[in-house]
């Protein structure tokens, strides 16, 4: 009897679940926002957790490669450009750990998996900043492929991230003029100068391609996720669309792309890309990337060195708390 | 103190421009009000987007829930003669 009953309450679970699913799916296709209370599928919660908090993750440790340079800026107007920006990508890391947040996740624990190398960033964040004309590169090349990605999400289905591309992409514009102010500027100097700008170009170029994921044959898109509004486009699409706006852009400052085979397409009106080397992906990825360990000790020494801050903060809080409710 | 705190969190209002209402921007984290304003200030107005900003314990809000939203709101919904084109004015009448 009791196991007939239980039975019965579990079918109902489930019918209910199912129902529970359909309008999900209903709301998604009619264009309108999950929020944060709204019921959802426990596997889209999780893609979700997974893809923001690796999101906000690459924001704060993107700050390592460029506040590098911050104290070398060649000039006063360089140096508070690059100090705004840093402070853009802290703000972007702080606005998607909020949206995140909203998923039922603390960000004491988002932290700790990114301490423990348990979370993931993005791969490009593990190279080197080597010479000024790199911050030109970052601005121009990395944030423009963020750029891509991030107006494809801007259309995703989940209202905070959603919300939170949208402001993103807005500051990006500036990350992005930025650095190709500074690379047109070294291109137009002394061929020393140029040189060192091309030379930026060839070392971050492919690792930007490849910050767009793997192509589509190595990542198969999910229907599910395509249909929920969680991914909305394929890598190799976005990849696409960010070399056909690029290329135009480094043949204006004079600058080479450093890819022998890519050509234009007439038949496509698209360019096609040499051979992209995976392998380096994967391995900087699994963490063999020539900065992967300085950006995770530079990360975990900002948040013990900081800790004693948080903690007296909190301190000072509860007695000022404690005074006035005594008073 | 073993917790390592990431600060309480507060939900964050902006009014952009004089004379229109606060709208709700996003959250921050931060010890008390005053600090909660001043990381307010630097996450949600790096670019002048504000001149007022309002903060809210966010443990403090209370709000209806997605669930019971057709039910919740359902009494207006059947209440049409409460906006003005459920009324049919002849053509000649001006100012109604």
């Amino acid at each position: 009897m009791t196991f007939i009953i239980i039975k019965l309450h579990l079918n109902n679970l489930i019918m209910e679940e199912g129902k529970q699913l359909e309008s999900f799916e209903a709301k998604i296709a009619a264009g309108h926002k999950i929020e944060p209370k709204d019921w959802m599928p426990e596997a889209y919660r999780k893609q979700l957790i997974r893809m923001m908090s690796q999101h906000a993750h690459s924001e704060i440790v993107g700050m390592l490669p460029e506040g590098n340079w911050i104290t070398r800026a060649p000039s006063l107007r360089r140096k508070a450009i690059l100090l705004a920006k840093v402070q853009d990508e802290a703000g972007h890391g702080l606005y998607l750990y909020s949206a995140v947040e909203t998923l039922g996740v603390d960000r004491t624990e988002l932290l700790h998996q990114l301490h423990t190398g348990k979370a993931k960033y993005s791969s490009i964040f593990n190279y080197p900043t080597l010479t000024w004309a790199d911050i030109g590169a970052i601005g121009w090349l990395v944030d423009g492929a963020a750029i891509m990605n991030q107006t494809a999400l801007a259309r995703g289905s989940y209202g905070p991230y959603s919300r939170a591309m949208v402001r993103i992409c807005k500051e990006e514009s500036f990350h992005n003029r930025q650095g190709y102010e500074i690379m047109m500027t070294l291109a137009k100097g002394t061929s020393e100068q140029k040189q060192m700008a091309q030379d930026a170009l060839n070392r971050w170029w492919w690792p930007s391609i490849m910050m767009l994921g793997p192509s589509d044959d190595q990542s198969p898109n999910s229907d599910q996720l395509m249909r929920w509004k969680v991914k909305m486009e394929s890598n190799d699409a976005i990849r696409e669309r960010f070399i056909d706006r690029t290329i135009p852009q480094a043949e204006f400052i004079g600058l080479t792309i450093p890819d022998k085979d890519m050509k234009f397409d007439e038949k496509t009106g698209h360019y096609s890309h040499g051979k992209i080397n995976w392998d380096e992906f994967f391995d900087v990825i699994k963490g063999n990337g020539p900065c992967n360990a300085k950006r995770l000790k530079d990360r975990n020494d900002a948040d013990k060195n900081g800790r004693w801050v948080r903690d007296a903060a909190i301190a000072y809080a509860e007695k000022q708390l404690k005074e006035k409710q005594a008073s | 103190m073993s917790n390592d705190s990431q600060w309480p969190v507060w939900e964050v209002f902006l009014q952009g421009n004089p004379g229109i209402p606060h709208k709700h921007v996003g959250n921050v984290h931060a010890t008390d009000a005053e600090m909660a304003i001043q990381n307010a200030r630097d996450v949600y107005t790096r670019r002048s987007e504000g001149i007022s900003i309002w903060v809210v314990p966010a443990n403090a809000i209370s709000a209806s829930s997605p669930e019971d939203q057709g039910a919740f709101f359902e009494p207006s919904n059947d209440k049409p003669y409460r906006h003005p084109t459920f009324y049919k004015i002849p053509e000649g009448v001006k100012y109604l």
